[in-house]
């Protein structure tokens, strides 16, 4: 009997009580399956809120670290809020840029040698993990020069690159040829096409990338280790300095042997868990508006 | 009186923006390229002082000493780690993968179909170093005083589950991490594998009076085959690659161990630990030669799965073919 594959006995209407059986057992297993991913969920994110609530208070937010606190000290991450905010603002700014223009060169122009080169690059940039890409910002501008919010945001960007330039060129392939085709009959010159008829197409879904983009680097601590993570306790916004950010503050207090510092490291955690979830939840309903309206205008 | 303008002018005009366009944007996907070729050649210079000392046989070699003196580096220790956490975690991961997603195309009434769905995808937004601090603090706890020693007392003959650890950092509780980290991965893109299949096909085999089971294992599994080698890969990759949420849960103990409840290290959890700094520069470059065998472990993954979805399409587009002209 081969291994899959229906065979007459299989069908054999003699077997039928076992086939059930064995068909009830499967379907048992799949709701198994799908109960204990969902679990997992619910079980990681209620341990993070039920331990970050009571710890939440606009100390976390206004208060910056103490070191060495001798006693109950009122002490935030304030440096870290900060911190997180210039970098994924740098590294947004360096990207969606450059993500789009990349985009548009692959659909609009590259042949399709270079696209198939291109696309590559990009889905090996995907692959890349991203303690390689601190690696890899560490050689490139911290030997030498120091950390600082600049190295640290570039590290981020280039995590975000793949994933905008991929998101936007999927949305700049759902444009309808007969768009372009009609733009261009009226004598639009070819980049005024791209610029004003096909890319205003796609803005939703640029902006729908870019928001899944930075909901994914904003908890990223890797890229950031080698780049921006020797910080002191101020308040800084300078990108020349290292810059403290939540996901790396979170790392360092959960190796801590103080249960204060884990009680910050657990709020810290449900800030950032509700910012994810919020953006991912906004990225979605972008999504499905967008599609719709895309949907509707063809 | 007329409405066009003269040719000439404006074709050298279009022709100018059009260039212009044209130069930013392949610019920019140069600049792409050249990213990864800088990543690459980035990664080799950094550790060439390493490679010069140490040779081929750091990949190997199990020693992690940073006495000033005596120092002695190798990568062997935590290459078994690496391979022992992904492995197994994807041992795990997969077939619970395939599961949810079964579950989601064939089996899941419309009202959880949608919802299971976004909380699959929720569990693969949180990030690594929460899901640590989860590790750390609540998983490695109920491991060490409850799962562990019931399956060292259970299964302890086997030298897979020795003792307890004592701190709640373990190898173990490193699979349990990564399992929930690259289930959403594989689960996700299985599903839309099992979308994909033609819906003939499904009735074809129902018809003929199959079970739902039958039907999968007969007709879905088998079509998307390929498509399930190159989800597994690509979880694989995102498990040996993942840095901060091993280095949080598994002890950085550098050696050989055979039980899953001892501690351990992982290649990419060995640098995180050393981002305060290395004492040396030798010790610099072998950290950095930790992250060549990392990336060339990525692009080995990343090739290999885009060949099987390139065979798999290829083979797919023929069958579809035939099936067009029959």
């Amino acid at each position: 009997m081969s291994s899959h594959g229906i065979t007459r006995a299989d069908l054999h209407n003699v077997h039928l009580p076992r086939r059930r059986r064995v068909n009830r057992v499967m379907e048992l297993l799949a709701w198994l399956a799908a109960t204990i991913a969902v679990a997992a969920l619910i079980i990681v994110v209620w341990s993070v809120a039920k331990r970050g609530a009571p710890a939440l208070n606009l100390d976390l937010l206004t208060k910056t670290p103490v070191q060495f606190a001798l006693g109950p000290v009122k002490q935030g991450l304030a440096n870290a809020f900060a911190g997180s905010l210039v970098l994924v603002l740098l590294a947004t700014v360096m990207t969606v840029p450059v993500g789009i223009l990349i985009a548009v060169y692959l659909t609009e122009y590259a042949a399709p040698s270079i696209r198939a080169a291109v696309s590559l690059a990009l889905d090996v940039l995907n692959g890349v993990p991203a303690i390689v890409i601190a690696i890899f910002v560490f050689g490139l501008f911290v030997v030498g020069h120091g950390q600082s919010g600049w190295a640290g945001s570039f590290a981020l960007a280039c995590l975000m690159l793949p994933l905008v330039a991929r998101s936007t060129m999927e949305v700049l392939l759902l444009v309808p040829v007969s768009l372009r085709e009609a733009s261009l009959a009226l004598g639009v010159p070819r980049w005024r096409t791209t610029l004003s008829i096909v890319l205003p197409q796609t803005l939703g879904g640029i902006v729908t990338g870019t928001v899944l983009a930075v909901a994914r680097v904003a908890g990223e601590t890797a890229p950031l280790l080698f780049t921006s993570s020797i910080v002191g306790t101020q308040v800084s916004w300078s990108p020349t300095h290292a810059l403290q950010s939540i996901p790396v503050a979170i790392y360092e207090l959960s190796e801590s042997a103080d249960p204060a510092d884990h009680a910050r490291a657990w709020a810290a955690a449900t800030v950032l868990l509700v910012f994810i979830l919020c953006t991912s939840l906004a990225a979605r309903w972008l999504a499905t508006r967008g599609r719709r309206r895309l949907s509707t205008s063809r | 009186m007329s409405a066009v303008p003269a040719p000439r002018l404006t074709a050298r005009r279009f022709r100018a923006g059009d260039a212009a366009l044209q130069l930013v944007a392949g610019a920019a996907a140069l600049a792409a390229c050249v990213v990864v070729a800088l990543i690459v050649w980035k990664v080799v210079d950094g550790s060439l002082p390493s490679i010069h000392a140490y040779g081929i046989r750091f990949v190997w070699r199990v020693a992690w000493n940073p006495v000033l003196g005596h120092e002695l580096y190798g990568a062997g220790s935590f290459l078994f780690g690496t391979a022992v956490t992904s492995l197994v975690a994807l041992l795990i991961a997969a077939p619970l993968a395939i599961g949810v997603a079964l579950f989601l195309t064939e089996l899941a009434p419309r009202f959880l179909r949608g919802a299971v769905t976004a909380l699959v995808e929720t569990l693969a937004a949180i990030p690594s170093v929460v899901i640590g601090l989860w590790g750390i603090l609540v998983l490695g706890p109920v491991l060490r005083d409850d799962v562990e020693p019931a399956l060292h007392t259970a299964l302890g003959f086997i030298p897979l589950f020795g003792p307890a650890s004592a701190s709640g950092s373990s190898v173990f509780t490193a699979i349990v991490v990564l399992t929930i980290m690259i289930l959403p991965i594989v689960s996700s893109i299985s599903r839309e594998l099992f979308l994909g299949v033609p819906r003939e096909l499904r009735e074809g085999a129902l018809a003929l009076g199959t079970t739902r089971w039958e039907m999968v294992r007969g007709v879905v599994l088998p079509y998307a085959r390929g498509g399930i080698a190159a989800a597994m890969i690509l979880g694989l990759g995102r498990a040996i690659g993942e840095a901060i949420a091993v280095s949080q849960v598994m002890g950085g103990v550098v050696g050989i161990h055979w039980s899953l409840f001892s501690g351990g290290d992982t290649l990419g959890s060995k640098i995180a630990e050393s981002y305060q700094g290395g004492t040396t520069k030798l010790q610099v470059a072998s950290l950095i030669y930790l992250g060549l065998i990392l990336l060339v472990f990525s692009l080995l993954m990343n090739v290999a799965a885009q060949w099987i979805v390139r065979r798999v399409a290829r083979r797919q587009g023929v069958g579809t073919k035939r099936g067009a002209l029959g």
